[in-house]
């Protein structure tokens, strides 16, 4: 109903205004629908949202250098790393007090670790100046320093402790990148080509991904169609086939991959015997992007059928009779009808193949060999590998990024309400 | 029944049969002869085998045997898109990507039209339907009664040898679909194109068609202008089936020329058309129109005179509803015009009732 804001403000019989009364009457009903949700809501954000905020917290935090070498970081502000020139005495002494304190608490050796994704040797250098230091306790802590180790005279581990002394970093980012900071005189520079990984492994992934999105698409077309236009009982039936895949285990569907690809493989035994190919030239089908390409297709398939035959099933076959019945041949009335309905249900199988295949990790892992691995592979590796879950975390927030724009540009070009999953 | 091999038939069904699972047929034998320019309508309850008429004549079914002919030509063979035949649909099927003028001009432009020809046309088209300034419009954001007209402007805008419209007006409410089947009738007037249309609708049927296939178990049972349908129903599932009819059931026992006598229920003798009936002492159902029936008539005035209790009154505004229970037949419906003196009745009251020999039709008993 219409009301000004000042006069009339309609009430109800007890004279409180309508709006208070009705937002009094909702409360209850307001309360139990937030409690219903509450479970849902507190589970994501434990399981969902604080891992994400974490994880871009890991990509850009440095904060160790600071938290262990305090007094280091302290002095070192004075020193300019690329005058060619050895800090100063006082700088040796916090580094001496830093160490004590560090070793007393059993963190000495963390430093060397995170130091030492920076440049290799760090971690021997402090587990050793560890070991040493005890014994140093009057000055000069310069050559005391010096003594234990040659490399604390040399400017490049100064340079390396200067330049991971500030809080945050943008070095994994770089390094994510295939970029890197020279600790000689602060330039960012492009890693040399035979280092460089990362950019390769992202572009690999992405057009891996495009290339199973394409394929499970023009694969699961045809048999959307057919489950779409077979009668229901039929259909019902063909949809448990498509659903088989998800009561297997993955391994198990990627290891039996293995088996059919191999060189001594299923396939390539029955590409002889038919004489297609010769002994000598068996095909490498695993272990190599092919191979993930062909697991990856079977597995993701599904994600593809689902959302085109829930799409499908609402086009009534009543459309393609018309446009038949307006003069259209039937590929015509099926290009430019039926096909362009799909629409909603193409963007949709398309988008969850796409997003689920760029951060695919099990099958690449098991069937890539080294021309097959995805991006997730090397997060895999430094989350339990080489620990360095700094930069794992810097390219899972690239790849994030990059599943937001796709998801934001599909938006723009198709729009997302047009999206139909089931 | 149609009949066959008249040289001035448009569209020719000629013994159709047809079945989908080589067990049953589903159109046992079919003979219908459409003029040009004719309205034809086929009517019939679900499963009767209309709507696979319709699509036969369409080309999405084939007939098993017999002859379907269109314009002169045989064209059994003749795929769907060659057939030049518009088709409205139940659910209109307008291309929800498309808007209004594309869909309009999409069965041009699969015919190669010229651009500026297919923009005329489709500019004429939707005038034709009073649809002028929806063209840019999706169908979606129409309501039912313009979808309806857009589905019927882009059915006749290719100009078609013939339109088949199949339950078109099915999903509307009852007042919009009054206008409508105007609407379709007067078109149908104005361009003088041939249309069959499918229905379940009797009054729809009647309203529309110049002629009225009536369909029962796969065949044609009478083919007819709607007043003879009405009027003189060949058997008993077309009487039954169009309008509202009183059935009484007896044995005919006595024939003269067209009247025969009919034993209905205890003693009780009628005089009926003779129409559909196999002879002396067979079974019979007469027929009889409710507003055909007089209540108190003068003695001696009606060849049927016999009295009737008055079991139910209904009063439905221009006339008066009445139940009664007329030999044996407690189902017996009376309809009495509201005039200015017309009969005052009450249940419980007995009557009499008359009507002419001719107004009551002795038809085959259904089994």
């Amino acid at each position: 109903m219409e009301q000004s804001p000042d006069k009339n403000i309609l009430v109800t019989a007890d004279g409180i205004p309508l709006k208070t009364s009705l937002a009094r009457a909702q409360r209850r009903s307001k309360f139990v629908a937030f409690m219903m949700v509450f479970p849902l809501l507190f589970f994501i954000m434990i399981g969902f949202i604080v891992p994400i905020v974490d994880m871009l917290f890991l990509s850009i935090d440095n904060s160790i250098v600071n938290r262990i070498l305090p007094n280091t970081v302290e002095s070192l502000k004075n020193w300019d790393p690329y005058a060619n020139e050895l800090p100063d005495e006082a700088v040796y002494a916090s580094m001496v007090d830093d160490i004590k304190k560090a070793k007393k608490a059993r963190e000495h050796t963390k430093i060397g670790t995170r130091l030492n994704y920076e440049s290799s040797g760090f971690a021997s250098l402090f587990r050793k100046a560890g070991r040493k230091v005890q014994k140093i306790d009057k000055p000069p802590y310069k050559e005391a320093l010096i003594k234990t180790d040659k490399r604390w005279a040399d400017i490049y581990t100064w340079q390396v402790i200067k330049q991971n002394s500030s809080d945050l970093t943008d070095g994994y980012y770089l390094a994510a990148f295939d970029f890197t900071r020279k600790f000689t005189n602060g330039k960012v520079e492009p890693l040399p080509e035979k280092d460089s990984i990362y950019i390769k492994l992202f572009f690999r992934t992405l057009l891996l991904s495009t290339l199973i999105t394409f394929l499970t698409f023009v694969i699961g077309f045809p048999v959307s169609y057919m489950l779409a236009n077979v009668p229901t009982r039929i259909s019902n039936i063909l949809i448990i086939f498509v659903l088989l895949p998800f009561w297997t285990s993955l391994l198990v569907r990627t290891t039996s991959w293995i088996a059919l690809l191999q060189q001594e493989g299923v396939i390539n035994d029955f590409l002889i015997l038919i004489g297609i190919i010769s002994e000598d030239g068996r095909l490498a089908m695993i272990h190599n992007a092919t191979g993930t390409v062909i697991a990856m297709t079977h597995i993701l398939l599904p994600f593809m059928i689902l959302p085109l035959f829930s799409v499908m099933k609402t086009i009534p076959k009543s459309y393609l009779r018309a446009a038949i019945s307006l003069g259209a041949h039937p590929w015509v009335a099926f290009w430019r009808i039926y096909f362009p309905n799909t629409g909603p249900g193409i963007g949709a199988g398309s988008i969850l193949v796409f997003i689920l295949a760029i951060g695919y990790y099990i099958t690449p892992a098991l069937v890539g060999g080294s021309s097959g691995t995805f991006i997730s592979n090397r997060i895999a590796y430094h989350i339990s590998n080489s620990l360095n879950w700094g930069l794992g975390s810097s390219i899972g927030v690239i790849l994030l990024v990059i599943v937001l724009f796709l998801f934001i540009l599909y938006d723009r070009i198709i729009g997302i309400k047009n999206m139909k999953l089931g | 029944m149609g009949n066959t091999n008249n040289s001035e038939a448009y569209v020719s069904f000629q013994n159709v049969q047809k079945t989908y699972d080589g067990e049953s047929f589903v159109i046992k034998n079919l003979n219908l002869d459409a003029e040009r320019g004719e309205f034809i309508t086929m009517l019939g309850p679900s499963g009767s085998g209309k709507t696979t008429c319709l699509l036969m004549l369409a080309g999405f079914e084939t007939a098993t045997y017999g002859e379907i002919i269109l314009d002169g030509t045989s064209i059994n063979n003749v795929p769907p898109h060659k057939r030049n035949i518009g088709m409205v649909f139940q659910n209109y099927a307008l291309f929800p990507h498309l808007t209004v003028n594309e869909n309009l001009a999409f069965p041009l432009q699969v015919r190669k039209v010229e651009k500026y020809e297919i923009e005329k046309k489709v500019r004429n088209a939707l005038e034709m339907v009073q649809l002028g300034e929806y063209g840019s419009r999706r169908p979606m954001q129409l309501s039912g009664g313009q979808q309806q007209r857009v589905a019927v402007a882009r059915a006749l805008v290719f100009e078609p040898k013939i339109v088949l419209m199949d339950e078109p007006l099915g999903a509307l409410d009852k007042q919009l679909r009054e206008q409508m089947q105007y609407e379709i009738k007067e078109l149908h007037e104005k361009l003088e194109v041939t249309v069959v249309y499918v229905t379940h609708d009797q009054s729809e049927a009647l309203t529309m068609s110049n002629r009225i296939a009536v369909f029962d178990d796969g065949i044609i049972q009478q083919l007819a202008p709607p007043n003879v349908l009405y009027e003189s129903p060949e058997n008993a599932f077309v009487a039954q089936f169009i309008g509202e009819n009183n059935t009484l059931s007896g044995k005919v026992i006595a024939i003269n020329k067209e009247i025969c006598t009919v034993e209905v229920g205890e003693n009780e003798t009628l005089r009926a058309l003779a129409v559909n009936i196999e002879g002396i002492g067979s079974d019979t159902m007469i027929s009889l129109r409710p507003e055909r029936v007089v209540v108190n008539p003068e003695n001696g005035s009606y060849p049927n005179i016999v009295s009737a209790e008055v079991i139910e009154l209904i009063y439905l505004g221009d006339h008066i509803r009445s139940r009664m229970k007329v030999c044996g037949h407690d189902d017996f419906i009376v309809k009495i015009p509201n005039s200015a003196h017309h009969a005052q009745l009450k249940p419980g009251n007995t009557v009499k009732v008359g009507w002419l020999a001719e107004d009551a039709r002795a038809l085959d008993a259904p089994a």
